[in-house]
């Protein structure tokens, strides 16, 4: 089971690697998405380090929804998923560990990225760890909200901007604790329960949404 | 699997939903007689007999559409999930139809009331739109509506649309307490000082009836339409199912 679980894991990231410049569309779309706003507020120095968690936090969001249509899409069209789905593996952890894929190749390099854009925006050094914190807790959150939406819109034509309106409505906690947790640690308040809360948002997800998805990938296979 | 989708269609397509129908026949002069009486009976003591707020004025009989949408909106969304379970778990179809005749009014009941908080807000705190948190959250539901719509009309089988449906309206109920508390918190740390909301004292009981009324009328209102509706979608699926036996042949 932990060999089959690898084996997905290893091959979906084997896919995103040979895809070449396709993987790193999310992070480049963030770097770009947040370097407009001081286009669009104005250069302000702290107005822009008001907004500055925010912004990032916003432009995380939409990244890691950016290239969700594709999380499952490929595999339903050339056959894949049917073949995993009679595997061996339950089709709860085939999601996982397709999740788990999507959020290394989507969700870690925007974390990676988030300081230099903090730095471009001129946020408050107090708030750096918080907000790497913030979005190590928070983007496998958006990723395993994101595969419900993605499994939900599998069989659909023109499913990747239904994508947007199921997953954005749902993705609101974790923008407000997310941005909660770096807005405080700037300030200087314990950050304590805005992680705890992201932190319990993650074990939750980790459960119910493999399920929600796997329900919804069947119905798709049907 | 053609025999069992052909029994499930003939047992449970048929009989039940034409056991509901025979009783939404007798049902809906009800719903309908019970919606108009309370909601003129409401409309009348609420906008014309109950006296004036001390602090609001006039501009408080806004509240007598706004709480009961509200809580209308918030109601349909939890019968909605509930009978969405009832149609995943016991593949029910008239439960699925159900959930997506409610789902439409339940938006329309959130629009409502996010209108009238805006027409509301703007004597009471001089500004139509605040980032509060029912109002926010509000929003949030009723883009989980719009979802929800969306999702459904995206699938062309019927029953895929109501199954994908069905799941999306389960995540949203675990959602929405999340998002509840979320905003609410949210919006104690984001409070802006210029709005101070005007404390509810426990309200006179004058103010009482017309909002029961207002209540009992909407719910009352509800129950007619989703009746009108699930006919509505019946009657299409049957078309359906006669469209396609005929191009089978």
């Amino acid at each position: 089971m932990v060999r089959a679980f690898l084996g997905i894991l290893g091959r979906d990231l084997k896919l995103a690697v040979r895809g070449g410049i396709g993987s790193l569309v999310a992070v480049v779309f963030f770097v770009i998405a947040a370097s407009l706003f001081p286009l669009g507020v104005g250069p302000e120095l702290n107005l822009l380090a008001r907004i500055a968690p925010g912004v990032i936090w916003v432009c995380a969001l939409f990244a890691t929804m950016l290239s969700l249509d594709r999380l499952f899409q490929e595999d339903y069209e050339d056959g894949n998923l049917e073949l995993l789905a009679l595997g061996p593996l339950p089709l709860e952890l085939v999601v996982l560990a397709k999740v788990l894929a999507y959020w290394l190749t989507t969700g870690l390099p925007l974390i990676i990225a988030a300081p230099i854009l903090a730095v471009l925006l001129n946020m408050s050094l107090s708030g750096f760890t918080i907000l790497l914190v913030s979005l190590l807790l928070g983007t496998p959150i958006l990723s395993l909200i994101g595969s419900v939406g993605a499994a939900l819109t599998v069989g659909l034509r023109r499913g990747g901007v239904l994508i947007s309106l199921l997953v954005l409505p749902l993705y609101v906690p974790i923008l407000i604790f997310g941005v909660g947790a770096v807005d405080g640690a700037i300030v200087g308040l314990s950050v304590r329960a805005y992680l705890f809360v992201l932190a319990g948002g993650l074990l939750g997800a980790l459960v119910l949404a493999p399920v929600a998805s796997a329900a919804a990938l069947r119905m798709a296979l049907e | 699997m053609a025999r069992r989708a052909k029994a499930r269609a003939s047992i449970h397509f048929f009989a039940n939903p034409g056991r509901f129908l025979r009783a939404a026949r007798i049902a809906y002069p009800w719903c309908a007689g019970v919606a108009g009486v309370c909601i003129a009976a409401g409309l009348v003591l609420g906008l014309y007999l109950v006296p004036a707020d001390y602090r609001q004025g006039d501009a408080y009989r806004i509240m007598f559409v706004h709480v009961p949408s509200a809580w209308m909106a918030m109601f349909i969304y939890v019968g909605m999930a509930v009978a969405s379970a009832a149609g995943f778990i016991w593949r029910h179809p008239l439960a699925d139809v159900v959930a997506k005749a409610s789902a439409p009014v339940g938006a329309a009941f959130t629009f409502i009331a996010l209108l009238s908080g805006s027409l509301w807000g703007q004597p009471m705190w001089g500004t139509w739109w605040v980032w509060d948190a029912r109002l926010t959250s509000m929003l949030v539901l009723f883009f989980l509506y719009l979802g929800y719509i969306a999702l459904q009309n995206a699938f062309e089988d019927p029953t895929k649309g109501a199954r994908a449906g069905a799941i999306l309206a389960l995540v949203g109920v675990i959602n929405i307490p999340i998002v509840k508390f979320s905003v609410d918190w949210w919006n104690t740390l984001h409070q802006p000082a210029t709005i101070s909301k005007v404390d509810t004292p426990s309200m006179h009981a004058s103010m009482i009836a017309p909002l029961l009324l207002m209540v009992v009328g909407f719910t009352a209102y509800y129950f007619m339409v989703l009746i009108l509706r699930v006919r509505g979608e019946i009657a299409a699926r049957r078309i359906r199912n006669l469209r396609l036996a005929q191009a089978g042949h």
